[in-house]
């Protein structure tokens, strides 16, 4: 599942997120950390942690590395990862999104998928488990469904996101949910199951079909044994001999399934359109509060043709309109600021910096970069619509 | 191009490329040559990948591992000290393991330096998107702190190769390599600088983006020299503490033997970087340019200046890997990031484009490239100029020494 950067807040950076998350956690050095410190200075510039890396990748702490322990089908399009993080790895709450680090034709994508297990039922002891579903076209979750094999090694970023169970002891939950965007939720549901409070729960799920609706043997298996659990699951196409044909979010929908939904913390995860509907639905009762969504489909900045658009400067907090044909670099001087930068042709990259949001294209091959996290030159890189980057 | 450095500024470019050794090609001869060689550019670029990746990634694991074994086979040599008196001890023994892991370190240092570092820094391996592979954040085993060097290097050197007073690099800063460069006393002894030069290599890089001689002469201020130059005290202290005591420390009663056996790592490294790079710009045949020379220079013209100004060594794939592919110094210098593994492949391809332009492409053993760069040190630590054409370099020398005067009344007033 892809979770757009705006939603998170956080930089999709898998070094980043396993750092803050180490800082987070131990705001003193313990004894063994200054141990460590000591070792490393025998392997400046590198640290211990990169030759423990070459005996077991799991060792490592500058990269946390999970290598994958099982793959399994959930639908024909979408497989349950299994992994098992090495050291370093933060217990992740239900419901949280993890940054996994790919390798695709030599090149690293990061993409974050929402955890498709609870911490209190692991796959396998000291593992994680993500769900991915194949996105037609999609470069990163076609490899992840396809290649992904047991003994392969991904990095991972600290697990993050407020997509959360709430901290009631026994809470009054609707669980709206949409294809893939189960798959935070069979953690949350996970979770409750474990620790005994699966009691007051109803939970209506969209799928098109009855064989691509993930976890649903799960799912109604849970229900059956966890009377507190109402399962709706609603296929809107037809196919399995079920009707389908059954209507999408609305305010009708939500009235005939939970009429008391106004009194119950209210989770929803899917496409576009429901989360827009409901997000709608609940701002329109008053009710805003009580709904927590998350999106799993980046947002795109649209393409302005040759236009180029509008560029903002992260750090600096400064945004110029920049032209099509306008180096970054040029902008940036423009507006006052000093980026560093050397030949200013594109050979030395100096002036290399990270794109946040938004698209560039390389003046020299007018090719288009539009992935949060990519290095871009900015002497031979002009705004392609508008865009963020890290100077 | 000396004659042409005199003229006018308007007709500067003209008259350059009329007399220098790129003078047989005309503008849509350049333009050619300019999209032939960004068509090899653009098709590696495109075919980059996995098996690169693997390469890279290959050579950095054998690296850390050649590192960190080669500094265990120095500290077992210990157990095979007489002082021990272990029933197998015997200096043989003892100076043979020893010897061994200090070849092994030097060895890995040199791949650290050469294959993996500088070409990491020059970003041939930035599309790889690795965050622990990059660019900008990568340091190196070496005194010199990575960013300093990034800008005398991979700015000065490579957009100015061979430019006579924009790179740095020609004969750095301390010897004489071609007659382009006005003889002073100084240069009389250059026979023992460049030995010098060679031993302590990688403390002279780590000074080189100081311009130590620019701020004794005034021409740069403290003030700007003085974050510089503390930040490669930070540097060198990391690296000294490592090598000559930490290390050295945990050997106990065998602290000079390892902290002896480290300094003729880091020596050999020195040797050995500092052969292949001055094999890169200075053997017999090479090109320097005149500052006006470029003014305006098209990227045909830029590609064969890089050509001429740069020469390769013959080797067999191993000498290649050793040497950072800095043996491929004319591929390098003509596509500076793109993967080092990959100059290898090209090569036959620049080299049958040189011939087509009728562009000299400077290639020969390790032996003629490095014997003909000890003959110019020889040579031009004595004064005079090297021309076939007598009178040329004179002028050329007398005209440098009126632009000096001239800055100089310029800089008293």
């Amino acid at each position: 599942m892809n979770i757009a950067e705006s939603a998170s807040g956080k930089p999709p950076r898998a070094d980043d997120g396993a750092r803050s998350g180490l800082a987070r956690t131990t705001p003193r050095p313990t004894l063994g950390a200054r141990l460590g410190g000591a070792a490393d200075l025998l392997a400046w510039p590198l640290r211990v942690s990169h030759y423990l890396e070459l005996v077991n990748p799991l060792w490592s702490t500058h990269t946390t590395w999970a290598r994958v322990v099982d793959v399994r089908d959930e639908t024909a399009d979408a497989r349950t990862i299994v992994l098992r993080p090495g050291r370093g790895f933060a217990l992740h709450r239900a419901g949280q999104f993890v940054p996994v680090t790919v390798t695709i034709d030599g090149r690293r994508h990061v993409r974050t998928y929402s955890i498709s297990s609870a911490p209190e039922r692991a796959p396998r002891r000291g593992c994680i488990a993500i769900t991915v579903k194949r996105v037609a076209g999609g470069r990163v979750s076609e490899h992840v469904v396809r290649e992904l094999r047991p003994g392969a090694y991904v990095a991972l970023g600290a697990p993050q996101g407020d997509f959360v169970l709430p901290a009631a002891a026994r809470p009054r939950l609707l669980m709206l949910t949409a294809g893939s965007g189960i798959t935070p939720v069979r953690a949350m549901l996970q979770s409750l199951a474990a620790r005994g409070v699966l009691d007051d729960v109803v939970h209506v799920h969209w799928a098109p079909r009855v064989a691509e609706a993930i976890f649903a043997d799960e799912l109604r298996a849970l229900a059956a044994t966890h009377p507190g659990y109402r399962l709706q699951i609603l296929t809107t196409r037809a196919g399995d001999g079920a009707a389908g044909g059954a209507p999408h979010f609305s305010a009708a929908v939500l009235e005939q399934h939970c009429p008391d939904w106004l009194a119950r913390d209210a989770f929803a995860c899917g496409p576009r359109a429901l989360l827009a509907a409901a997000t709608v639905h609940w701002a329109d009762s008053g009710a805003a509060p009580r709904l927590r969504i998350e999106r799993f489909e980046p947002a795109l900045a649209p393409l302005a043709g040759e236009a180029g658009g509008r560029v903002c400067f992260r750090r600096s907090g400064v945004e110029v309109d920049s032209g099509a044909a306008q180096p970054l670099l040029l902008a940036a001087e423009a507006a006052g600021l000093h980026p560093a930068h050397g030949c200013r042709m594109g050979i030395c990259h100096t002036c290399t910096v990270t794109l946040r949001s938004g698209r560039v294209r390389d003046l020299r091959d007018g090719r288009i970069t539009g992935e949060p996290g990519a290095r871009v030159q900015i002497c031979v890189s002009a705004a392609a619509g508008a865009c963020e980057v890290e100077l | 191009m000396s004659a042409a450095a005199a003229m006018p500024r308007a007709s500067q470019a003209t008259r350059a490329s009329s007399t220098g050794p790129l003078a047989h090609l005309d503008a849509d001869r350049m333009q050619s040559l300019a999209e032939e060689f960004d068509a090899i550019r653009d098709e590696v670029l495109a075919d980059r990948g996995a098996r690169d990746r693997r390469y890279i990634l290959r050579v950095i694991r054998t690296q850390r591992a050649l590192a960190l074994g080669s500094r265990l086979v120095m500290f077992a040599s210990c157990a095979f000290h007489p002082w021990l008196g272990l029933a197998w001890a015997s200096f043989p023994a003892f100076l043979s393991l020893l010897g061994l892991g200090t070849i092994g370190l030097a060895v890995a240092k040199i791949l650290e330096n050469m294959e993996i570092s500088h070409n990491v820094m020059h970003g041939q391996w930035d599309w790889m998107g690795d965050p622990e592979i990059r660019s900008d954040t990568w340091e190196w085993d070496l005194v010199c702190p990575s960013s300093q060097w990034r800008h005398s290097h991979n700015v000065m050197h490579h957009m100015w190769t061979n430019v006579m007073g924009k790179d740095r690099d020609v004969g750095f800063g301390m010897v004489r390599v071609t007659e382009r460069q006005v003889w002073s006393p100084f240069y009389a002894i250059q026979p023992l600088s460049f030995l010098l030069l060679m031993t302590f290599f990688e403390w002279f890089i780590a000074i080189h983006d100081v311009q130590l001689a620019n701020v004794l002469s005034g021409k740069r201020s403290r003030a700007e020299a003085m974050p510089l130059v503390r930040e490669v005290g930070r540097k060198a202290g990391r690296q000294v503490l490592k090598d000559y005591v930490l290390w050295p420390l945990l050997a106990g009663p065998f602290f000079l033997w390892i902290l002896g056996a480290n300094f003729v790592a880091n020596v050999l490294r020195n040797v050995w970087t500092f052969i292949i790079i001055f094999c890169g710009h200075f053997p017999a045949g090479v090109h320097h340019f005149g500052k006006n020379a470029v003014a305006r220079e098209s990227r045909g013209h830029w590609y064969a200046r890089q050509m001429l100004g740069s020469c390769n060594i013959d080797g067999s794939p191993l000498f290649h890997v050793m040497s950072g592919n800095l043996s491929h110094q004319i591929e390098h210098h003509l596509f500076p990031d793109l993967p080092s593994n990959r100059y290898g492949e090209i090569a036959p391809r620049v080299r049958e484009i040189a011939a087509r332009y009728e562009l000299d492409y400077n290639t020969a053993s390790l032996g003629r490239q490095f014997g003909t760069t000890v003959g110019k040190i020889l040579r031009f630590s004595l004064p005079g100029p090297f021309s076939r054409r007598p009178g040329e370099a004179r002028r050329h020398a007398a005209l440098q020494l009126r632009q000096r005067s001239a800055r100089r009344a310029q800089d008293r007033r």
